[in-house]
Formats: C-alpha cells, structure tokens, sequence
C-alpha cells in the first residue's frame, strides 16, 4: 500500500457509521483499499477549470425544461393514494395501522 | 407455432393472432416452454409466473375470438426487468433486502405495456439495484452470455439482453444509469434504446441515481425495439421530470434512409483501450453508414475523459441517498433480534445488501460528506455540465454520433470481479450519455473471431429518438444485406 492513503480505517468507519452499515473487520480494510482505489481515479476531476461553470444536477435545467413557464407539476388537489392494507401487507411488523420498531428511546 | 415464438415479430404475433392463425394462450405455452429448457443455462429469469402469462394471453383471446381490433402488443411475450414493479408479483432488485417482496403498485411503463396488450411471463435477473456492468452482482447469481455461457450478458440488465439474445421473450424492458441498457445489447447481440431523460416515466423504477435512471426497451430488431419505445414513452403525471413533449410515432419514419444525414465520429471513443477487433467492426459499420448516403464527419467531444469519474461520483452520491429507504420498517428483509432501532437498521443493510452496493453507498456518502462535497459531488456536477456542452455543440454540427457501445467484447465471468475500477472502465462509452440526459441506441454491428457480439452505439440529441432509430435501422439493413 502506498503511504499516502486518502481514506483512513477512521474514515471508512465514519462513512459506514454515516450510511447505518455495519461492516466486518475484513469488510473494513477491503472497502478501505476499494476506496483509495476509486478516488485515485477520481482524483483527475481537479484537472479541468471550472471556476466559471455552473454546477448541473440534472438535465431538464439544460433544456431549459421545469421552470416557471413549462411547469409540469400536477395541480395541488388530493387524488387516491395506495390501499393502505396492501401497503402494510408488505411489513415486517406492523399493527396494521402503525409499522412497528424496536424501541428508538431508551428509558 | 411452437418453439420458435420469439423470433417472430412483434407485429407478426399480433397479426397471427388477430387473423386466428395462433393465439394468444398457444404463444404464451411455448414461451413458458422455452423458458423452461433454455433458462437453466442462461439465468436471465428471478421469477416466472405461468398462471398470470396464461391469464393474460387469455384475456387476449377473449378479445380475438369477438373480433376486436388488438392492441399493439396482443400476445407479445414481454419481461421485465426486476427493478420495476408489477403490483403482486416479486421485485426484488437483485437484492437479498427486497426477498418475498411484493410490491402494491405497478410501474408506469409496465402498465403501458400491460394495457397495449403485453403478456408477462416473468422478472429478470440483474446487477443488485443495477449496481454492476456484468450482472455478477446480482445476489441471486449471474446471468450467463448466450453467445458463449462462460461470459457476463454485461449488465446491469443482463438478464433482459440475454432473454431477448436467447430467443426467450420477443422484448424486454431494462434500466440504464451508466450504461446498463445499451452494454448488455452490445455483449448479447441485441438492440437496446436508451431513451431521452424524462422520455419514459421513472414511477415504479426501484430509484438508483434519480437524475440519470432511465427505462428502456431491449429487443431482436430496431423495429420491435422502436415499437416497444413508443408504448412505453409520455408524460405521466406520477413523475415530475417526465416531459409532456408529444410521442411520435418511432416506427414510422424506420425506413426512410439515412442519405445525407449528418453522422460524427467522436475521435475520444476511438483511444487507447479499445479493443482492436470492436475497432475494426465499428469502423465497418460506419462505411456501411456512409455507403447508405450519410455524411462522416470526424468532431470532438473534448470532456470525454472526465466522464467516468464525474459518473461515479454523481451515481454514488445519489445512490447513497436513494437507498437509504431500505431501513427495515416498511417492506422487506428485517434483521430479527435487534434491541434497538439503530442495531434493527445497521444489521438489516448488513444482511440484506450486497459488497457493490455497500461499496457505492460508502463512497457516495464519502463524497456528500463534510470537507469532501466541494472537491468531488460540487465538481463532479460541473464537469457535468461540462460534458452536456460538449454534446449540444457537437449537435449543432451533425445529427447523430456513432461510437463503439463498449471498449470490448463480453468478458469472461470472474475476469474483473475484484476490481471495481477495471469494471467501472466497461462504460466508458455509455456514461458520456448518461449524464447528458441525451437518447441512444446499441445495435449490433458484427462479432468478434470467437463470435462474440459488438455493438455500436448510436447518440442523438435530446428527444431525437426518431433519428437514431432510422441511423440503427439502416445499420441492420446494410448488415443484413
């Protein structure tokens, strides 16, 4: 490995921590090498200037699409939503009212 | 007919049965059949449901024995890729973390299908959460290559290029972020659109990266795929980035020539790292191009080389986001035992996701994270944009843009598991498209000495579906001829 690492086992842990991941010892240093692997390549993003370019995040704003004039929002007026015993069909564990959880809180 | 349903035509189908000389049912009974003896090898299907194709094709009948004018797609044998939904029917995403579930909605684009006559016989196999370029993510196994079962289909939608590829279904529907329509059609031999951002409806579509997921169809021929595109294509009011521009009708302009058409070469994709056998088959096609009457013209798309890591930094980064829905609470997997709430989230997203997935969502998380979302999430958005005036100046010069679709042929399974770099290297050449929201094509262009299959891919300008279809279609006549 090379000494200067750009992503620490701290960093790896932080992130992981961030993303509510749990990660194995080996997981850890494996994602760590991966990591470094990527962002090494990535590192080449600082080459072009963009002091002068605006960010993009998505492409409608390119066609000039999604402002005020082609607005393609749907009228604000309420419309049927999902069954909601479909819905809850689907959970883990539910009262068929609430979904439930293990406590958040502790007392 | 009997086994040899799928190489029939979308259009021969419907008009068999429309004029009584099969029907719907008897075609569904031989998909079903050849599903049966060509999968075991291949993989393409997570789910296959008999009685919900049967009960389809029958209502299809129904309306053939009153003499009813039939929909498009009367009979057609269509599957879906399983990051869409289809109310009641698996969607796992390739994941362990959506096992058993089973969605209480259908995906706009499904249902477009379902209403234009379409029978499903299944949900295919791909990339866990379209994370992959080789199918080798999914956590219920690879999809093996048609062409040569030792190969990746490429992915993510692997298994919907290798369905159509092995004479399985007529048609399928796929997604493409990065790549993950139009390089699986190139590794299979098959045509695969991806089209214009907002083109095709995203509601349904399990979200991976929201600003760059796209739905598209694979299928055998231009014409079938161009067919499929315009019922899935339009606005649709569950999307607010889904264009309220009129669909036109692809199919109808297919064989109108490409004379004089305005065709670029992007000298970016003809670089270091193209393998030399997909060099020589594209440069093939584009003499049939310009023996077919358009005009060659060499341009430049000078961000080109950024692309890879703009991508990565931007899918990774909204995935990170995206996927923190799969929490455990709502639907699918929860980690039994946990104490508390955070423990219950924690072990769910270990269990239930896979090493790619937890690789990307660590890495985008990275990137958003404070100190680091200037360097690379901030850049990356305008290195983006940088990339999508490269294309809108390119389209002011020519009216399409024709590359390989993929630096090589298929790959081998195992080859580039364990190097994510390498893999993320495998779309090179779709990402460009990706981030510029622009519509494309895969078609095939010749194979490889082993008879592997090369694809060219085929750029329009936004909304330019129409032309690129036709620039496809020529492609496959003169290769054909």
């Amino acid at each position: 490995m090379p000494e200067m690492e750009r992503v620490s086992l701290e960093e790896v842990r932080r992130v992981a921590e961030l993303g509510y991941l749990e990660l194995s010892a080996e997981e850890e240093t494996r994602m760590r090498r991966d990591l470094n692997a990527i962002l090494d390549y990535v590192a080449q993003l600082s080459e072009p200037d963009t002091a002068s370019v605006e960010p993009m995040a998505q492409v409608s704003e390119v066609l000039g699409m999604g402002d005020e004039s082609t607005s393609i929002l749907r009228d604000d007026v309420p419309g049927l939503c999902l069954d909601r015993d479909r819905v809850m069909a689907s959970a883990p564990d539910t009262d068929s009212v609430f979904f439930k959880v293990p406590k958040v809180i502790e007392r | 007919m009997t086994a040899t349903v799928a190489a029939e035509s979308i259009s021969a189908i419907r008009n068999s049965i429309a004029n009584g000389e099969t029907t719907a049912t008897a075609v569904a009974e031989s998909t079903l059949a050849r599903i049966a003896e060509t999968d075991p090898r291949i993989h393409a299907f997570l789910s296959v449901d008999r009685d919900y194709a049967l009960a389809q094709a029958a209502r299809i009948d129904q309306s053939a024995v009153r003499r009813e004018t039939l929909p498009p797609l009367a009979g057609v044998p269509i599957a879906i890729k399983d990051v869409l939904t289809l109310e009641g029917m698996p969607a796992t995403a390739g994941s362990k973390i959506l096992e058993g579930y089973r969605p209480p909605y259908t995906a706009t684009a499904v249902r477009k299908l379902a209403e234009a006559g379409a029978v499903f016989p299944g949900k295919l196999n791909c990339d866990e959460f379209a994370m992959g370029s080789s199918n080798e993510n999914s956590a219920y196994g690879p999809v093996h290559n048609p062409h040569a079962l030792d190969r990746v289909p490429g992915g993510s939608s692997g298994g919907s290029a290798a369905a159509v590829a092995a004479g399985m279904v007529v048609a399928t529907l796929g997604t493409d972020t990065g790549g993950s329509i139009r390089q699986p059609a190139s590794f299979c031999g098959v045509v695969g659109v991806l089209p214009t951002y907002g083109r095709v409806s995203r509601y349904g579509l399990i979200a991976f990266a929201s600003s760059l997921d796209r739905i598209g169809p694979f299928a055998a021929t231009v014409r079938d795929a161009a067919t499929v595109l315009g019922v899935i294509a339009g606005h649709d009011p569950m999307d607010a980035t889904s264009s309220p521009l009129p669909v036109p009708d692809y199919t109808a302009d297919l064989d109108k020539g490409i004379r004089g058409m305005r065709i670029g070469v992007p000298a970016e994709y003809f670089a270091d790292g193209l393998d030399s056998e997909v060099r020589t088959a594209i440069e093939a096609g584009i003499e049939q191009l310009r023996a077919a009457g358009a005009e060659i013209r060499p341009i430049s798309l000078p961000h080109t080389r950024y692309a890879i890591p703009t991508y990565y930094v931007i899918a990774t980064a909204e995935a990170s986001s995206n996927l923190a829905r799969f929490d455990g609470v709502r639907y699918g997997l929860r980690a039994p035992q946990s104490d508390t709430l955070a423990t219950m989230y924690r072990r769910t997203r270990d269990l239930g996701f896979g090493a790619e997935v937890k690789r990307r969502i660590l890495l985008g998380t990275y990137v958003l994270s404070h100190g680091y979302y200037d360097a690379f999430y901030r850049k990356a958005q305008q290195v983006r944009r940088l990339l999508t005036e490269d294309f809108l100046a390119a389209f002011r010069e020519v009216d399409a843009i024709v590359t390989p679709t993929a630096p090589t042929p298929a790959f081998r399974i195992g080859e580039k598991s364990d190097d994510p770099v390498a893999m993320y290297l495998a779309d090179i050449y779709t990402v460009t498209a990706s981030l510029a929201g622009i519509c494309g094509v895969s078609v095939p262009c010749g194979k490889s000495r082993e008879g592997l299959p090369i694809g060219m891919q085929i750029l329009g300008k936004h909304f330019d579906e129409a032309i690129i279809l036709r620039v496809g279609q020529a492609l496959e006549q003169a290769l054909r001829d």
